[in-house]
């Protein structure tokens, strides 16, 4: 979906969101004439590379919220290909502009900004991890790629047959792309119906509803898509064995 | 004296620490392992390439963690993750004085691709959740795989990152980058650009490493020690003021490096002129020379 689209939808009463070099900022109103809120919107398109340059300019955009308007909630909007792969993003050291992203989303949260993410195109890989996957609840839309990498590369680095790979991706997923497979692991806390007016009032009750720390592995155990993760978290925790589950 | 580089996981375990101290969680024999990679005939580890615990440093016990790049490179499965979120979510439970990583890994393990992925942002949550509790993360880099892909974001998301000049910290390794965009963006097989680009000196003269160290275990476990010390002085949790100051670093960084082609020339535009001499260096002659030059120092 494009995102002026998505906007529109998620926002019927306006938002003031622009597009610079793939980098989308702005803020909306949500909710009704009885109850509205601003909230800030931050996020990538054009499956944008993350390369320095919009690592901090979201970093930036998040920092100003936390500045400018505390507890302001903030809503992630993810659509990239992944890390920029360049010589000269990894000379400028890339992986500590993610992790400055992946940093002031913490300390919004910390500072009590609620922190949503949506995938509405695609998310891969580094992109991901300090963007959606940072948020208390990261959600997809149903036509969502979310991946790592495809099952022909996985298949080449791996030296794992592609046909397995196909074939056990049918019933494990881990292997799999989508958001289905990221809603089984916990990764994904919901896929947002998009039909009628749909998505603005998801986005409303994902706002309103209650966040306690990062329950992903339990979520993961408790939809069977992560049957060790939290086990193994609780084991180490407590001192004891893990219980199979 | 060992050297840090040739040694495993468990070796530098019990060589950094003080002499038989370290108590691991979940150990071995537990036999825990990955779930995944049998289906693909790959080989498992009992302690799935990671060995979590905790040991003494000058008699004090801190939490720690050592990769074991000889199993998969040291990446992360969701095995290997969960022990990591554990040792860190222990960590605060007990409140330990520290948290050590002896990192090296590769990052997310394709083998359990979604999994692993999933895992690291839980690795990086927990890590800054045992910062927010007052806890300091050191990060230790000196193994031949060095730190890469999301695991190269957790070890800047730590308070201090101690690496050796052999150690290397980036996001995509070398070998995917030319495999993207070819052998004119990046030569994998020019290992002095490589070193250059992603090896401990041009971190530390850049403000991504904070403590330099050579490499053997006794500097290394120096380094850790002078690590937390450091951490005594100011807050270990994130804060507005240092988040600030570590935006203006990296806007500055790339304001003023981000149109040169090769870290000789960042190298050569802060006053370390002659890169074939930094590289020569020992740990400790180039620690002298950098002091003047380097960024981020605070």
């Amino acid at each position: 979906m494009q995102w002026p689209t998505l906007a529109n939808a998620l926002f019927p009463r306006g938002h003031t969101i622009t597009e610079r070099d793939d980098f989308l900022s702005g803020e909306a109103q949500v909710g009704d004439d009885v109850a509205s809120a601003t909230i800030a919107i931050i996020g990538t398109t054009g499956h944008a590379p993350i390369g320095v340059e919009i690592a901090l300019a979201q970093a930036t955009a998040i920092l100003n919220t936390v500045r400018d308007h505390p507890g302001r909630a903030i809503l992630i909007l993810v659509d990239t290909q992944g890390q920029r792969l360049r010589h000269r993003d990894e000379m400028l050291g890339i992986n500590s502009y993610m992790a400055h992203l992946g940093k002031c989303v913490e300390l919004a949260r910390r500072r009590g900004h609620k922190i949503l993410a949506l995938v509405y195109d695609q998310a891969l890989s580094g992109g991901f991890i300090t963007s959606g996957l940072m948020a208390d609840a990261c959600y997809a839309l149903p036509d969502a790629t979310i991946r790592v990498m495809g099952l022909p590369a996985m298949a080449r680095i791996t030296k794992v047959p592609e046909e397995l790979l196909t074939e056990l991706a049918k019933s494990n997923p881990v292997f799999a792309p989508g958001p289905e497979n990221y809603l089984r692991m916990g990764g994904v806390r919901a896929i947002w119906d998009q039909a009628g007016g749909a998505l603005a009032t998801q986005l409303i009750e994902a706002l309103n509803e209650p966040t306690a720390g990062d329950d992903r592995s339990a979520l993961g155990l408790a939809r069977g898509g992560r049957l060790l993760a939290q086990p193994v978290i609780a084991a180490v925790v407590a001192g004891g064995h893990v219980l199979a589950a | 004296m060992s050297s840090y580089l040739e040694l495993s996981a468990r070796e530098r375990l019990q060589q950094l620490f003080d002499p038989g101290s370290f108590e691991e969680f979940l150990p071995p024999s537990e036999r825990v392992v990955s779930p995944h990679l049998a289906q693909l005939n790959a080989p498992v580890a009992f302690d799935d390439g990671v060995a979590v615990g905790r040991a003494r440093l000058n008699g004090e016990f801190v939490y720690t963690a050592a990769q074991e790049g000889g199993f998969m490179g040291g990446a992360v499965g969701e095995v290997h993750g969960a022990k990591l979120v554990g040792l860190l979510q222990r960590a605060v439970l007990d409140n330990a004085p520290a948290v050590v990583l002896l990192l090296e890994t590769g990052g997310v393990r394709l083998h359990e691709a979604n999994a692993g992925l999933i895992a690291v942002s839980e690795v990086m949550r927990a890590l800054l959740d045992a910062r927010a509790a007052g806890i300091p993360v050191i990060v230790l880099i000196g193994g031949s795989n060095g730190a890469f892909g999301g695991m190269g974001i957790v070890a800047r998301c730590a308070n201090v990152v101690v690496m050796s000049e052999e150690g290397r910290l980036a996001m995509s390794g070398p070998e995917v980058i030319e495999t993207a965009n070819g052998v004119e963006e990046f030569d994998a097989r020019d290992r002095a650009l490589v070193w250059r680009t992603t090896g401990g000196k041009h971190r530390y003269l850049l403000g991504d490493c904070q403590m330099m160290s050579a490499d053997s275990v006794a500097a290394f476990r120096q380094a850790a020690l002078d690590a937390i010390a450091a951490c005594a002085g100011g807050p270990v949790e994130l804060t507005l003021e240092a988040l600030e100051r570590e935006q203006q670093l990296l806007a500055e960084r790339l304001a003023r490096f981000g149109a040169m082609a090769d870290p000789a020339d960042i190298w050569n535009s802060i006053g370390m002129a002659d890169a074939q001499r930094v590289s020569m260096l020992d740990a400790d002659a180039f620690v002298a020379a950098a002091a003047a030059h380097r960024l981020g120092a605070p």
